[in-house]
């Protein structure tokens, strides 16, 4: 019998072909090798949103193998003195249980709860990138409405998550969960009573929250961030402005091998970074509030932050009770229900709202530099700052503690900050970007401030300009036109200085790489002038 | 994914290699591939001058070693997984620095993994800069038509069939509504729970509620059950108080706790000259005691921090004060009602009983409380 001789270095060949033939895979295999994206910073923002969402189901699903979420009522028995005899829910056991008694369980813990922070504060920055950037303009305006629900389901990811372990501070969320749906009107005490099981806290809510917190919503998430990847690989990458920049190109680097190993090794860090926190940071030590009785709350019961602004809101809430014939308006209402939805409609319909205003119809795929938009900065700066003074609102108590003010001041002060505050912040914001986008036509049209100083014929001094580009007659600079991008303003960047020295522990000898202006080349070795004829 | 439509045919006339010609280089090929999907590289430079440098070998070195400080941190991470003892003991122990050790040497692996993989992408692969042409905008204005036409004719052929014959329209009305309502019905109807329903309806009383005890007033307890006499709390001190009824102090009574309080004579005066003031509370303080409800009325918080000198309470989660002298009126914060005051006396036994239940509702406000 003939021995059949396996080629093994045709392996790989004869595998491909075979997937090929059934899958027609070759085509966009190679596209997607080939797809270029651009780079920048402040891309690697939803990045690192998508490595904790990663890290949180990887940790999630290890804790779900030891909590238990039910509302029975066991004595305690384990492992943490304090509470031993005392009377719990299994879910609260089970999570001392996971803190005390699973190897390495109080580590995965802390890693679950960074991650949610991290994720929640990712998501929030990688926002606020996109927002000021201009990067939901047309044809992207989806994304950004999917992004927003991102942020309203990690709200709730995390509020059903840290109202799971049952302990004391998790039972007072769920109580003013419940009073806030109490709140609606006419249909309040049945959502209130559907959602629990009859009156607060009954027997039913953990296990509800349970399968919310560990499926439904990890699931809405999961096909909302792949929705939204998609859509960032179907329309490509919006990219800054710069040298042979576009509207109607990409200029980057291909996605394989440089890019994707790029974040690879972002994912790591990110990965790292979770760990140490969890490591090193305690966080929600649920054994030292006890567990949930309805008569106990330690005080400083602050929510995660990513909560904090709604908490700050409800407390900055006169004391208005509206009163229809027999039936009433809690004040609760308004913050918590009415202000919560108007905060996430609002944004959703933001994209809209502006190219209304602005009569913009066009596809957009530059980014606009923020101080080119000075008024979408404002309402930006607004935003930011209510949601600032709301959350630091939550935590009024804590700070009206820490620093000895009353805590009457603080409330009030939040209530004025809330007002007064955004405007505020408008206005000061579009001074700055008007101030800025000055500058740049500034030197766009005398050159670089150098530094020397000339004393005229006349006694008078003046600063000697570097122009950026070409003189006319009378050496008086040609005027350039503004290409959306960095304007050099320091001599080094020109080229006329030596570069600032890279490289932390050896100096790197290729020289910084200056950002260009399209229209204005960088200045290189031989057009090079020595300054002897200022201005 | 970016599906660039190509025309093999169109793509291999344009084609200036013969990708099957064994003497194109591999880079000519992989050229051919990036024309096909609209690429140019502009730049593809190696980062370093000739191969093998100096410098070069520097940045491999140190790659080197990044990858080795994560392969040793994850070793110590294991090692410290294994060996470090970790079961929680009371007092400060070696335990305690388990999970500081796990975060830590695992924290390091992991970053150091990824600085040597950035540093590889980075410092080490060649220098790119590539463009791809985006294609923007609507499908061509044929194809947008013929796929509209293509719907409608769909949309023609059931809607238009069903227009066409009343009796299809009627009987598909009658059977579409009905299923569609049962199939709502189970999901919804499940989870549908009167909040009005039981006697006494929940959302209006507590355990001081005499039907819990036979009819008869239930004593106010400790959290452990057991009963209070006026003695035993001193003068301008304060206790939480629960039904004296089995399960009394626990979740399943979540709206009774209550704050007794015996107050000073002054201030006793004042509330007493207050409460009689007012249809419901008039005549439930006993003595120099009040009894307010605990349940904050904004969100449900207990209302623990009291105050002796401005006889106010506080309720810490919104920071709500209310009065204790003024019947408890909120006099500060989101809350808008009072907190209700339960109906004190004091049985043959000489203990503290609710005469009956809090006259008003207890904890969060709702659209029809009475
Ligand atoms: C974006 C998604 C998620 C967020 C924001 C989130 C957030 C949280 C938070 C803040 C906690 C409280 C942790 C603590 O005890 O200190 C928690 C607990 C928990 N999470 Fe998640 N989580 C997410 C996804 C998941 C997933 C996908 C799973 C499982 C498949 C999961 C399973 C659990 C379990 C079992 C607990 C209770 C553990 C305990 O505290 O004893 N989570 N989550
Ligand atoms: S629950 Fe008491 S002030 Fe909000």
């Amino acid at each position: 019998m003939k021995r059949r001789k396996v080629d093994l270095a045709q392996a790989p060949a004869t595998i491909a072909r075979g997937t090929d033939e059934r899958f027609q895979a070759a085509t966009p295999l190679r596209a997607l090798l080939n797809k270029v994206f651009p780079d920048h910073w402040s891309f690697l923002l939803g990045e690192i949103a998508l490595f904790s969402f990663i890290i949180l189901l990887l940790t999630g699903v290890f804790l779900t193998l030891f909590f238990d979420p039910s509302m029975k009522e066991v004595a305690y028995e384990g492992a943490y003195p304090a509470l031993r005899g005392t009377e719990m829910s299994a879910a609260y056991e089970s999570s001392l249980h996971l803190s005390f008694e699973v190897r390495g369980g109080l580590f995965m813990r802390q890693m679950h709860h960074w991650a949610a922070l991290l994720f929640m504060a990712s998501i929030v920055v990688h926002m606020a990138r996109i927002f000021f950037t201009g990067a939901y303009r047309k044809p992207r305006e989806v994304n950004w409405v999917i992004g927003i629900i991102l942020f309203l389901l990690g709200f709730f990811a995390g509020f059903t998550g840290y109202s799971l372990p049952d302990d004391g501070l998790s039972g007072t969320g769920l109580r003013i969960a419940s009073a806030i749906m109490l709140s609606i009107p006419v249909v309040g005490t049945w959502l209130s009573a559907a959602v629990f099981g009859g009156e607060f806290p009954g027997h039913l809510i953990i296990g509800r929250f349970y399968i919310a917190h560990v499926l439904l919503i990890p699931g809405g998430l999961l096909a909302l961030i792949s929705i939204h990847l998609a859509l960032v690989f179907k329309q490509k990458h919006t990219q800054w402005p710069g040298p042979m920049r576009t509207n109607t190109n990409v200029v980057g680097e291909r996605m394989f091998p440089r890019y994707a190993l790029k974040q690879g090794g972002f994912f790591m860090a990110c990965f790292g970074t979770v760990a140490l926190l969890a490591g090193l940071f305690q966080i929600n030590p649920i054994w030292l509030f006890g567990p949930y009785r309805a008569s106990e709350v330690s005080s400083a019961s602050q929510p995660d932050w990513y909560v904090m602004f709604m908490d700050g809101l409800v407390r900055l809430m006169p004391n208005w009770q509206i009163y229809i014939g027999d039936y009433s308006i809690p004040p609760l209402f308004w913050p918590a229900v009415v202000g919560l939805g108007t905060l996430f409609t609002l944004p959703m319909l933001w994209p809209w709202l502006e190219a209304r205003k602005s009569g913009d119809k066009r596809i957009h795929n530059l980014l606009e530099r923020p101080r080119d938009n000075p008024e979408r900065v404002g309402i930006g700066a607004m935003a930011l700052t209510f949601f600032l003074v709301a959350t630091i609102s939550g935590a009024n108590d804590v700070i009206a503690d820490k620093f000895h003010i009353s805590l009457n001041a603080m409330t009030w002060a939040g209530r004025l900050g809330l007002i007064i505050g955004p405007p505020l912040m408008y206005w000061l914001a579009v001074r700055v970007c008007l101030g800025l986008q000055q500058h740049d036509r500034e030197v766009l049209a005398h050159g670089v401030e150098t530094g020397i100083i000339r004393r005229l014929p006349n006694g008078q001094f003046v600063e000697v300009h570097q122009p950026l580009g070409p003189v006319d007659d009378h050496g008086h600079p040609e005027p350039l036109p503004y290409g959306g991008w960095v304007v050099p303003k320091k001599m080094n960047r020109v080229g006329a200085l030596a570069p600032a020295i890279k490289g932390f522990f050896y100096p790197v000898e290729k020289p910084a790489e200056a950002p260009v202006s399209p229209g204005m080349p960088p200045v290189s070795g031989d057009e090079r002038e020595e300054i002897t004829s200022g201005r | 994914m970016t599906s660039v439509q190509h025309d093999s045919e169109a793509d291999r006339q344009a084609s200036t290699v013969d990708v099957f010609d064994p003497k194109v280089s591999r880079f000519d090929i992989v050229k051919e591939g990036l024309r096909r999907d609209e690429i140019e590289i502009i730049t593809y430079e190696s980062q370093f001058q000739g191969t093998n440098s100096k410098a070069e070998k520097r940045v491999v070195r140190n790659i080197a070693f990044l990858f080795i400080i994560s392969g040793l941190a994850a070793l110590a991470f294991l090692g410290f997984y294994i060996w470090w003892p970790w079961r929680f003991e009371l007092g400060h122990t070696m335990g305690d620095y388990y999970t500081p050790a796990l975060g830590l040497t695992l924290g390091i692996s992991l970053f150091a993994l990824g600085f040597a993989i950035l540093a590889w992408a980075k410092k080490l692969l060649p220098h790119e800069v590539s463009i791809q042409k985006r294609h923007d905008g609507a499908s061509p204005t044929d194809e947008q038509l013929i796929t509209g036409q293509t719907a409608m004719f769909v949309a023609d052929e059931l809607a238009g069939g069903v227009q066409r014959r009343p009796l299809l329209k009627g009987a598909i009305g009658l059977a579409a509504a009905p299923l569609g309502i049962a199939a709502a019905a189970p999901l919804i109807g499940g989870l549908i729970e009167n909040p009005h329903k039981g006697d006494p309806p929940p959302l209006f009383s507590t355990g001081f509620n005499p039907v819990h005890n036979n009819g008869n007033p239930v004593r106010l307890a400790r959290e452990d059950g057991t009963p209070i006499r006026p003695e035993d709390i001193s003068t301008g001190g304060q206790a939480t108080v629960f039904p004296g009824i089995p399960g009394g102090a626990t979740n399943e009574f979540a709206d009774s706790p209550t704050l007794l309080i015996h107050l000073r004579p002054d201030d006793a005066e004042e509330t007493r000259r207050n409460a009689e003031a007012d249809r419901r509370n008039r005549g439930s303080m006993y003595g120099d005691y009040v009894a307010y409800s605990k349940i904050c009325t904004h969100a449900g918080c207990p209302a623990s921090l009291y105050e002796q000198q401005t006889n106010r309470l506080l309720c810490p989660c919104h920071q709500s004060q209310f009065l204790i002298t003024r019947n408890a009126q909120p006099v500060f914060g989101p809350a808008s009602r009072r907190l209700p005051m339960l109906p004190l006396g004091v049985d043959d036994e000489g203990y503290f009983v609710a005469k009956s239940d809090f006259k008003d509702t207890v904890g969060p406000d709702f659209w029809e409380r009475p």
